[in-house]
């Protein structure tokens, strides 16, 4: 009988070691990113656009061409690549911090010009590499280093739905919340992504895909804990869904 | 296609980066510059394989020639003085991750909003770096139409070259102006050389990454030294001032744009009537001509600094001259242009302080 070899490392994922903490989301969505880059054969073709925060160093485990933006403005810089280059696929990698507080604007009007892009949104309901403060995601409730005692609206004013907004933009395309706190939802977010590229690929405007992912260190949980308060807490304010797509009248 | 033609400032800026291969080009509305906004906005739908977006802000509008540089465009954003605060941090960026940029800057009245009036308040913000961070911005001041059509093309030459973000600082009346100008012959982009360090996909290299996270300290420092020998450099390479009636002055006037235009007007007056003045106008703000002045001042041991401010760039030039000459200065603020006869009196007085009898 000879071994057969069933699982390794996605060709577009440099042989580094991962400097997310253990239970992080973002490891995970790191490998399906590269896993969909792979399966679709756009290594060669794509450019990613990693933020500030700690996806900062996604172009140390990215084997595709990155290029770094400024906090926030991972849309305009992708606008300003793809733009350019308009037969290459350019992906912004973004966190709630990132893409729904200080680069609010640059988000929405690249969604609403219907940039030919792809943005994956992890959203993990606070701001990580900094501590763990409030993030414009940060649940009703949830404690943080700047919300004591919990988020409180009159103080600390609502989580943004930012994906529905997006949705609102007439140049969105497709838009889905998704998880990666368990197989099936991984699976799912795989899905997402795939198709978030491929409509990329056909030149059909703008995508992103928000993914519900754990930061166990600042949750201060344990990272199977983590998964279940996605469940249990986070998806009451995010619930897991597809909010648009526009793409139902064609073969994707 | 090389006749003159009758333009105005800011649609030369534009005629030229086109003609420079700028297929690149992202703004956002402020006066007093929207001109070459609109220009950049009607050459570019006659091209083929060019880009103009008007973005939703001066800092989206950065951050896209960011974009553009990375995909290997010549690029280029222009704004006024309080859209220029905005874009700092894109040119902290595009210095520290050198990559080319054009940046045009309208110099208005300032602080805060100000007003549209022709200043050069933005001469330390230009020439300091302006944004976080150890680095530094080219930064040239054409005066005259023809100057704007050759700066520009130099402008996009020394960005690429030195691979940094290279600033022009114009103002509201230099872009209205109206004088004839030939322009440089068009380039096709795509007869540039290529660059090295594009972001368009790894197919058959590999995969490259332009950042600028430095988190280890001993690397960031050397980052720095890096980008610090490139400015050496750039300070060996570029020294760009004009002398106007220099040879015999006992006293030079040190203007630039507009300001030097001013000047040059005073200096005709004061020259009828006999007064031995001259005009040192730095083309190059930085790096400062430092060596022209040097040379200068060999000769004369009295300066004038006259400047559309309260005092920035005789900083500079009392650095330039280590106080080897008296150095006065004379500006007005806030969008105050002085006539020529007025500065021709602020000339004549101080000339005679020193000079009457000698002549
Ligand atoms: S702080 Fe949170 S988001 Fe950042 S690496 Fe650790 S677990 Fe992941």
């Amino acid at each position: 009988m000879t071994a057969q070899l069933v699982f390794k490392r996605p060709r577009y994922l440099k042989k580094t070691v991962f400097h997310y903490c253990p239970g992080c989301g973002h490891s995970i969505i790191h490998r399906l990113v590269a896993e969909v880059i792979e399966e679709l054969g756009i290594g060669e073709i794509t450019i990613g656009v990693p933020p500030a925060g700690c996806a900062v160093l996604a172009y140390d485990y990215f084997d595709v061409d990155m290029g770094e933006a400024p906090h926030g403005r991972g849309p305009a810089v992708a606008t300003g690549i793809k733009r350019m280059l308009p037969d290459r696929i350019v992906f912004s990698y973004q966190g709630d911090g990132d893409i729904a507080a200080i680069g609010t604007a640059e988000t929405i009007h690249a969604a609403n010009r219907g940039e030919n892009i792809t943005v994956i949104f992890v959203n993990n309901s606070c701001y990580g590499m900094t501590g763990g403060q409030m993030a414009p995601t940060t649940v009703v409730g949830q404690e943080s280093t700047t919300t004591p005692g919990g988020r409180d609206i009159k103080r600390d004013g609502a989580p943004i739905d930012l994906s529905e907004m997006l949705a609102l933009a007439r140049g969105s395309v497709y838009i889905e919340r998704t998880s990666v706190n368990s197989i099936k939802n991984i699976v799912k977010t795989k899905k997402a992504l795939t198709k978030a590229f491929k409509i990329q690929m056909s030149g059909l405007g703008f995508s992103l895909v928000e993914i519900l992912s754990p930061c166990p260190t600042n949750w201060k949980l344990s990272p199977l804990d983590s998964c279940k308060w996605i469940d249990e807490t986070i998806t009451q304010t995010f619930p897991l869904k597809v909010i648009k797509d526009e793409t139902i009248k064609t073969e994707l | 296609m090389n006749d003159k033609v009758l333009m105005r400032g800011t649609h030369i800026i534009g005629e030229t980066a086109v003609r420079s291969g700028c297929r690149f080009y992202a703004g956002y509305p402020i006066t007093p510059q929207n001109e070459l906004t609109e220009y950049m906005a009607g050459a570019i739908a006659k091209l083929k394989d060019g880009t103009f977006i008007q973005a939703e802000s001066e800092i989206a509008a950065v951050n896209m020639v960011i974009g553009a540089s990375m995909a290997g465009a010549r690029a280029m954003t222009s704004s006024s003085s309080p859209g220029i605060s905005l874009k700092q941090e894109g040119i902290s960026f595009l210095a520290a991750q050198e990559l080319p940029a054009v940046i045009v800057n309208s110099m208005r009245g300032g602080p805060g909003l100000g007003n549209i009036a022709p200043t050069q308040g933005d001469y330390f913000q230009a020439t300091r770096g302006g944004g976080h961070g150890d680095y530094r911005c080219i930064v040239l001041a054409p005066a005259y139409s023809q100057e704007l059509a050759d700066i520009t093309r130099r402008a996009f030459e020394y960005a690429d070259r030195f691979t940094t973000p290279v600033m022009i600082l114009i103002d509201g009346m230099m872009g209205q102006m109206m004088e004839p100008v030939v322009f440089p012959e068009p380039i096709d982009p795509r007869e540039l050389p290529p660059k090295s360090w594009v972001l368009d996909g790894a197919k058959g290299r590999p995969s490259r990454i332009i950042k600028s996270l430095i988190l280890d300290v001993v690397k960031e420092e050397e980052h720095n030294w890096k980008l610090y020998r490139k400015y050496e450099n750039i300070k060996k390479e570029i020294q760009e001032a004009e002398t106007y009636l220099t040879e015999d002055a006992k006293l030079v006037v040190i203007a630039y744009g507009t300001a030097a235009r001013i000047a040059k007007g005073a200096i005709k007056r004061v020259r009828d009537i006999g007064l031995k003045v001259g005009l040192l106008r730095p083309l190059s703000l930085w790096p400062f001509p430092r060596r022209i002045l040097d040379d200068t001042s060999r000769f004369v041991k009295e300066f004038l600094v006259y400047e559309m401010n309260t005092g920035q760039m005789v900083e500079d030039v009392e650095l330039a001259l280590k106080r080897s000459s008296e150095i006065h200065f004379y500006g007005r603020p806030g969008g105050i242009v002085s006539t020529p006869d007025e500065i021709a009196k602020v000339i004549t007085s101080l000339y005679y302080r020193r000079h009457l009898e000698e002549d």
